[in-house]
């Protein structure tokens, strides 16, 4: 089964008398543990699209089923509980709560779903080690480099164990190493089987995907899964190199 | 989200903005102290005037001359004019009455002493010896008006302790004579000082009997006849029978006015109590205006933490637990501010009662519950206004604003 089934996905703003076209007859299908780069020029729709996948907007047309459950009909606290247990978020701008620190940061997503202390303290704990975190624990945010105020981030979008990771321009906010450095992180939870979403300006970095889209206008330009591009038409993950190149991964523990 | 985490969550989003957090704990703070202030000056007010009430007699009920209209408690009754007198035999009839323990005459007037060439201006009360058992009053020196027959009038006085150190500074004043308007009498007793009260101060008060104090003033009627009842039970019913009786003999005109220190303690309880709840209500004004400012400042809050709302709603908060988060705080706010009111508004009550130790000013029970309640109430019920506008925010719109 897919993990993401889009299909016909409209999604538009309205500007005073004009209606802005943010997304067009989108159809993408995403397999579980699949490493995918959004690329395309500004305003062509990717972060819609990304909220879109999130939860955290509706399209105004089309149908999106996630791991087989349509959630364009899904109530909000639903929407929430899915947000919740199976998606994880990297920013842009980091998105830290400023008076908390690091560990707080990274519990967050636990203490919001009612998780005990005790357990969140001993999952903290094992991120702390695992993002090289383990002497930033008490810092805030403001007391943190860039890169590391972004390993708090991806360490909170991980400690629910989410099975899809969501990142728009993760590394925009980076110098390069830095954003080499997220990137591998980003990398390593998608090898253990997490399936990663990232969208991003960086061609270097679009290219280290195993599957790149272009976006133009609010549609898919080109899908690299087809050979040649389809325009227009229904089809997305079901290609040629995806399944190949992914055999059979195991979505993580819920 | 568990109940700790959002209040743990709600504190450190609190401190965190500690500009906004101050004022509007002040503000709440200042609300619950003025009604924990203001209301304990208004039933100290009350407790003042009652205690003074009740240190006139117990069980009293009062004739006065003069009909009043309403057969309450008047005022005017003090100057209407009398179509008949009370006399001392009036007095004397009400002994009859059954549950009358005893009754005390009185006629008032101003007159002049002098002792040696020392003069002042008195306040004369003409009585018997039962007025001093009926208001309590206690001798410091000698013995009261002797007991004798009313219509007599010994040249006696009994005099107040203030009279005695003007006039005799610390010369014995027993059986010494004095000069009171045309008439010369012995000092048989002095009152113990009890300070200023209510009315009379009887520190400044000359004491003599009735039929004296009648024929000094050329006058036949009294100013008012005390009469104690048995017990308080019997105080309807020989209000009821003083009535009657002055009634008949009054040839069936109801021409004086019975009144029972009951019915006058109500009325100034009742008047001053109004007069509390009305500045309670007054100061509760001042806790709306707190509870307007809470609000206000949860929705800064909740506009300044709009990216942090988003947040939390990509991280998989409900809209419930958002709600809850900022109705948290506003509550803390709230709270702490009421109980910082609270003991600010004590802790006024207390030099209140320091500088005057007369002045009952303790805050009552009902006020200070009020108080703490309006203030929780009003930081809830504008917290909402907040929190419900940060639960229902759309998650991406929030997360742009960062
Ligand atoms: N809330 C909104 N109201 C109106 N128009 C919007 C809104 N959000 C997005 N749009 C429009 O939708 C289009 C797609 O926006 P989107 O943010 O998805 O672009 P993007 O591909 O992420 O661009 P960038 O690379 O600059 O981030 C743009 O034309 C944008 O102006
Ligand atoms: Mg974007």
């Amino acid at each position: 089964m897919a993990l993401i089934e889009l299909k016909g996905i409209a999604r538009t703003f309205q500007l005073g008398d004009t209606t802005v076209n943010a997304l067009a007859d989108l159809n993408l299908v995403i397999d579980p543990g699949e490493y995918l780069a959004i690329m395309g020029p500004s305003g062509s729709g990717k972060s819609t699209l990304l909220n879109l996948l999130g939860l955290l907007d509706r399209p105004n047309a089309g149908s999106y089923l996630l791991e087989g459950r349509d959630v364009t009909t899904m109530q909000p606290d639903e929407l929430a509980k899915v947000r919740s247990t199976r998606i994880g978020f990297v920013f842009q701008s980091f998105h830290l709560v400023p008076r908390l620190t690091a560990a707080e940061n990274i519990a967050l997503p636990m203490t919001l779903a009612g998780i005990p202390a005790a357990e969140r303290v001993k999952r903290v704990a094992q991120a702390l080690l695992d993002f090289g975190l383990e002497n930033r624990a008490d810092h805030r945010p403001d007391q943190l480099s860039g890169g590391q105020r972004q390993r708090v981030a991806i360490a909170r979008a991980t400690i629910m164990q989410p099975a899809l990771i969501l990142a728009d321009e993760p590394t925009g906010n980076l110098d390069r190493h830095t954003g080499e450095e997220v990137v591998r992180l980003l990398e390593e939870l998608n090898e253990r089987g997490v399936t990663l979403v990232v969208v991003t300006h960086d061609q270097a970095l679009g290219a280290r995907a195993r599957r790149q889209l272009m976006m133009e206008d609010g549609r898919l330009q080109s899908d690299s899964t087809h050979l040649p591009p389809l325009q227009g038409e229904g089809r997305g993950g079901d290609g040629l190199i995806a399944p190949i190149s992914n055999p059979s991964p195991s979505p993580p523990p819920p | 989200m568990r109940l700790p985490d959002i209040l743990r969550f709600a504190r450190d989003a609190a401190i965190g903005y500690p500009m906004r957090t101050s004022l509007s704990v002040l503000a709440m703070s200042i609300g619950v102290a003025s009604v924990v202030i203001l209301t304990a000056l208004g039933d100290g007010a009350r407790r003042y005037v009652v205690g003074q009430f009740s240190s006139l007699g117990s069980n009293l009920v009062i004739v006065l001359p003069g009909r009043s209209g309403t057969g309450g408690f008047n005022p005017a009754n003090a100057i209407t004019s009398t179509p008949r007198d009370l006399t001392i035999d009036d007095a004397a009839a009400l002994l009859r009455a059954a549950g009358v323990k005893q009754v005390a005459p009185l006629t008032a007037g101003t007159s002049e002493i002098s002792v040696a060439g020392r003069l002042r201006e008195v306040m004369v009360a003409g009585t018997t010896a039962s007025y001093f058992p009926i208001r309590n009053f206690e001798l410091g020196q000698g013995s009261a008006l002797p007991e004798e027959d009313w219509g007599r009038g010994s040249a006696v006085a009994v005099i107040g302790n203030t009279i005695r150190e003007e006039m005799f500074g610390n010369a014995p004043a027993i059986g010494q004579l004095v000069r009171v308007g045309d008439r010369r009498l012995r000092v048989v007793g002095v009152l113990k000082p009890v300070g200023q009260g209510l009315g009379m101060n009887t520190d400044e008060l000359v004491i003599v009997p009735v039929a004296l104090a009648q024929a000094m003033f050329n006058s036949n009627t009294l100013f008012r006849v005390l009469i104690e009842a048995k017990s308080r039970e019997a105080i309807p019913q020989v209000r009821e029978e003083v009535a009657e009786i002055l009634k008949q003999r009054h040839r069936g005109e109801e021409d004086v006015t019975v009144i029972t220190q009951d019915a006058v303690l109500a009325t100034f309880d009742k008047l001053l109590g109004a007069l509390t709840l009305g500045v309670a209500g007054i100061a509760a004004i001042s806790l709306a205006v707190a509870g307007i400012l809470v609000m206000n400042v949860m929705l800064v809050a909740v506009t300044q933490r709009t990216g942090e709302i988003g947040l939390l709603k990509a991280l998989g908060a409900t809209g419930n637990t958002i709600r809850l988060a900022f109705l948290a705080e506003a509550a803390m706010l709230s709270a702490v501010g009421a109980l910082l009111g609270y003991l600010l508004g004590q802790l006024g009550a207390f030099a209140l009662r320091q500088f005057f130790p007369v002045f009952p000013a303790y805050p009552p029970d009902w006020a200070v519950i009020a108080g703490l309640s309006t203030a929780l109430g009003t930081g809830l019920l504008f917290g909402f206004m907040p929190a419900r506008r940060a639960a229902l925010m759309d998650p991406v719109q929030a997360l742009m604003k960062h």
